[in-house]
C-alpha cells in the first residue's frame, strides 16, 4: 500500500515537472476563449470611476460659480452666468463675425461695476485657480510616480524654489528679455529643470534612488535657492522688487487678467493630455524602474520626456502665481485614497480635484478674513502643513500594523 | 524561442562582475544559473533583461540582439520575474498583472475583454483568482511571487527569466513556485540559489564563480562534491534520491567535511 502511493507520487512527480513536454515557438498563455461580453469585476469599478468624474465635474462647475459669486462685494449667481453668457456671445460675435449677439439677445440687468468685477477681476482669477491648482496636482502626482515616494511635490522638492529664483533673476536683471512677455515663465521653467536634475542626481547612486536622500537633497536646494532668491531681492538697487516679489512669493492668484491666461491653459491642457496618455508608463515606473524596464518602457526617454514636461507646467504655474504649496501633495494624495494609485484614474481625477481645492481655497483666502485678503499660498501652507504631518503620522501606523 | 550569450562581460569600477561568459537556452529548456552570492547572477541575468548594457559581448533572443531593438520590442518577447515591491504605494492584484499587457498596447489603446479575459486566466493559473481585488501590498511573500507570476503569464512572452524567484520564501513557497513555472513548459533561465532545487528542476546549469563560468551541463554532471568546495567553499555529498531519481545534496561544514575526507581516504 505504502510502495504503491510512493509510486504514484513519483509518477504523478515525473509528469508535472520533470519531463519537458516539446514546445513549439508557442507563448506561456492564450486565453481557453473569449467570450462576447462577460461580465467582469472592472465594469462596476469603471462606472463608479465615471460617476466620480461626473460628480466633480458638476463640483466644479459649483466652485467656478461661487468663485466667481463670492467676494467682498457678493454677487447674485444668476448676474455671474447672464455676464458669462453675454460675454461668450459677444467674444464669439467678434471672432466669427456671425453676429450671433443680434439673436441671443441678452437684457443688461447688471451695473457697469458688477460686470468689471465679474468679468475683468473674478473670472480671470478662478480660471488662473482652475489652470493652476490641476496643473500642480498632475505635476505632483507624477513627480510622486517618477520618484517612488509618495511625499514628493514641486514644493518639497525644491523644483518651486527653482523657478522662483529663475522669475526673480528676470525681475531683478531682466534675464530672458528676449522671450518678452513670456521671460519670467521661461526663467522659472529653467529654474525648474535644473533644480529637478539636480535633486534627482543627488539622490541617485547606483541607479537607486534613496528616498530620505531624496527629500533631505530636495530641502537642502530649496533652503539655498529660497537664500538666493532673498539675496537678490536685497542686494537689488530696485526698491519696489522685494514688495512684489515677497506677494508673489507666497502664491498669490490676486491681480490675474485675461492676457495672463493663455500661457497656463496652453501648459496645463498640453501638459495634462501627455501625462494622462503616459498612465500606463507611470503605473509600471512606480512599481520600480527594472519592472518598467521589462515591461517595454524605454527608461532614459520616459524619464527625459517626463522631466521636461513636469519642470514645464511647473515653471509656468510658478510664473503666474508664486509658490502655491501642497497642493501637489494633497491632492494626488486624497485621489489614491478614492481611486487607488492606477494613473489612468489618478491623473484624470487629480486635474479636476485639483482646480476644485484651489478654487475654493482662493475663496476662502479673500472671504475670510475681509477686509484682508490672504494670499492664497498663507492658507494652503496654513491646512498643507497638518496634512503632511497627518499623512506621515498614517505612514507610521501602516508600516506598524504591517509589522 | 532560444537565447544565445556570446562573450558577456560586464563591470563596475573597474571591477569585473561579468567576465565573458557564453551561455545558451535552447527551445523548451529550463536552465539554471548558480553561485554564491556575488558571483555574477544577476548581473548577468540583467544584461540579459536589458538593465544592464554589457561591455562586450552580444545577447540573442530567437536571432535578435537584445540591445539592438526597442525595450517594447524585447518585452514582447521576454518577461521577467524578479523580487519586487511597490513600496509605499498600493496596487490590487488585477492592476499589477494587467500591466503584463503593457508592452501589447500602444498610448491609446484601453484594456479589451480579451486583456481581462488573459488575466482571469492568469490568475486562475496560478491559483490566485479569488485575490484579484486585494491589495499587493498585504499579501505575503509566496504570493506575491505568484502575482508576478501572472504578469509574467500575460505579457505572453516566450521566453522567461526568473532572477532569484524564491529568495526569503519558505521551502514550501520554493517548491510551489518553481513547480508552477515547470508546469508551464516555457524556455526559461533562473538564477538559483538552492543547490537541491536547481538539481531537481533544470535541465541544465551553469554555474559561475566570481563572474566566470566554471562548470556547464546537467546537474548529475556539474554538481560534484569538488566543484561545489570550490564554488561555495563547502564540503557536500551527492547522491540519486531513490523517489525523485534527482540528486539530492547534503552540506557539511568543514570540521564534519575534512572528518568525512579522512574517513574515504582511510
Amino acid at each position: 500500500m505504502e510502495r504503491s502511493t510512493l509510486d504514484d507520487y513519483r509518477t504523478s512527480f515525473v509528469a508535472n515537472s520533470l519531463v519537458i513536454p516539446s514546445l513549439g515557438d508557442k507563448p506561456i498563455s492564450t486565453p481557453a476563449e473569449v467570450q462576447g461580453n462577460t461580465p467582469s469585476p472592472k465594469s462596476t469599478e469603471r462606472l463608479r470611476f465615471w460617476l466620480l468624474l461626473g460628480g466633480l465635474i458638476a463640483l466644479l462647475l459649483i466652485s467656478v460659480t461661487l468663485g466667481v459669486s463670492l467676494g467682498p462685494v457678493d454677487i447674485p449667481i444668476g448676474v455671474v452666468w447672464w455676464i458669462a453668457a453675454s460675454e461668450t456671445i459677444n467674444v464669439f460675435s467678434d471672432i466669427t463675425s456671425f453676429e450671433l449677439n443680434r439673436w441671443a439677445d441678452i437684457e443688461e440687468n447688471w451695473t457697469r461695476a458688477q460686470f468689471n468685477i465679474i468679468w475683468l477681476i473674478r473670472f480671470p482669477r478662478v480660471l488662473m485657480g482652475f489652470f493652476v491648482g490641476a496643473g500642480l496636482a498632475v505635476v505632483g502626482a507624477t513627480m510622486q510616480a517618477l520618484v517612488r515616494n509618495p511625499l514628493a511635490d514641486p514644493y518639497i522638492l525644491g523644483i518651486s524654489s527653482g523657478a522662483s529664483v529663475g522669475a526673480v533673476m528676470v525681475l531683478a536683471f531682466g534675464a530672458f528679455a528676449f522671450a518678452g512677455i513670456y521671460a519670467i515663465s521661461v526663467g522659472a521653467f529653467f529654474g525648474a529643470i535644473l533644480t529637478f536634475l539636480t535633486v534627482f542626481l543627488l539622490a541617485r547612486s547606483h541607479g537607486r534612488l534613496h528616498p530620505a536622500r531624496l527629500i533631505l537633497a530636495g530641502v537642502a536646494v530649496a533652503y539655498f535657492f529660497s537664500g538666493l532668491t532673498s539675496f537678490i531681492i536685497l542686494t537689488s538697487d530696485n526698491r519696489e522688487l522685494a514688495r512684489t516679489v515677497l506677494a508673489w512669493l507666497l502664491g498669490s492668484l490676486a491681480g490675474t487678467n485675461w492676457s495672463e491666461l493663455t500661457l497656463p491653459a496652453a501648459a496645463l491642457f498640453f501638459g495634462s493630455v501627455y501625462l494622462v496618455l503616459q498612465a500606463r508608463g507611470l503605473n509600471a515606473l512606480i512599481v520600480g524602474d527594472e519592472t518598467a524596464a521589462t515591461l517595454g518602457v524605454d527608461l532614459t526617454r520616459f524619464r527625459c520626456s517626463l522631466f521636461l514636461v513636469v519642470s514645464l507646467v511647473t515653471g509656468v504655474m510658478v510664473a503666474v502665481s508664486g509658490a502655491i504649496g501642497f497642493v501637489g501633495l494633497m491632492i494626488p494624495h486624497i485621489v489614491r485614497l478614492m481611486v487607488g494609485t492606477d494613473h489612468r484614474r489618478v491623473m484624470p481625477v487629480s486635474i479636476f480635484a485639483g482646480s476644485i481645492f484651489l478654487i475654493l481655497f482662493d475663496v476662502v483666502a479673500r472671504t475670510a478674513f475681509n477686509p484682508v485678503e490672504l494670499p492664497v499660498g498663507v492658507i494652503t501652507s496654513l491646512l498643507g502643513g497638518p496634512f503632511f504631518l497627518w499623512l506621515l503620522h498614517r505612514q507610521m501606523k501602516n508600516l506598524r500594523s504591517m509589522q | 524561442m532560444n537565447l544565445q550569450a556570446e562573450n558577456v562581460s560586464w563591470s563596475v569600477a573597474a571591477k569585473q562582475i561579468v567576465d565573458a561568459v557564453s551561455l545558451v537556452v535552447d527551445e523548451g529548456e529550463f536552465v539554471g544559473l548558480i553561485g554564491p552570492n556575488g558571483s555574477g547572477k544577476s548581473s548577468l541575468l540583467r544584461t540579459i533583461y536589458r538593465i544592464l548594457q554589457p561591455d562586450t559581448g552580444v545577447i540573442e533572443l530567437g536571432g535578435t540582439n537584445v540591445w539592438d531593438v526597442t525595450p517594447g520590442e524585447v518585452a514582447r518577447q521576454m518577461a521577467v520575474v524578479m523580487q519586487e515591491s511597490t513600496g509605499d504605494f498600493d496596487f490590487s492584484v488585477r492592476e499589477i498583472v494587467m500591466m503584463g499587457r503593457n508592452p501589447h498596447k500602444g498610448m491609446f489603446d484601453r484594456e479589451t475583454v480579451w486583456d481581462i479575459q488573459l488575466v482571469d486566466d492568469a490568475l486562475d493559473q496560478v491559483g490566485i483568482i479569488d485575490f484579484a481585488q486585494r491589495s499587493f501590498l498585504t499579501l505575503s511573500g509566496g504570493e506575491k511571487q505568484r502575482v508576478l507570476i501572472a504578469r509574467a503569464l500575460v505579457q505572453q512572452a516566450k521566453f522567461l527569466v526568473l532572477d532569484e524567484p524564491t529568495n526569503h520564501l519558505d521551502i514550501h513557497y520554493q517548491l510551489e513556485i518553481l513547480e508552477l513555472v515547470k508546469s508551464l513548459g516555457t524556455t526559461t533561465i533562473a538564477a538559483l540559489h538552492e543547490l537541491n532545487l536547481a538539481a531537481l528542476y533544470c535541465d541544465r546549469l551553469y554555474v559561475l564563480k566570481q563572474g566566470q563560468l566554471v562548470a556547464s551541463g546537467t546537474p548529475e554532471a556539474v554538481l560534484h562534491p569538488d566543484l561545489i568546495r570550490d564554488v561555495y567553499g563547502v564540503w557536500s555529498e551527492v547522491s540519486l534520491h531513490s523517489l525523485t531519481g534527482k540528486l539530492t545534496i547534503t552540506f557539511f561544514p568543514e570540521k564534519v567535511g575534512r572528518l568525512l575526507d579522512r574517513k574515504k581516504k582511510g
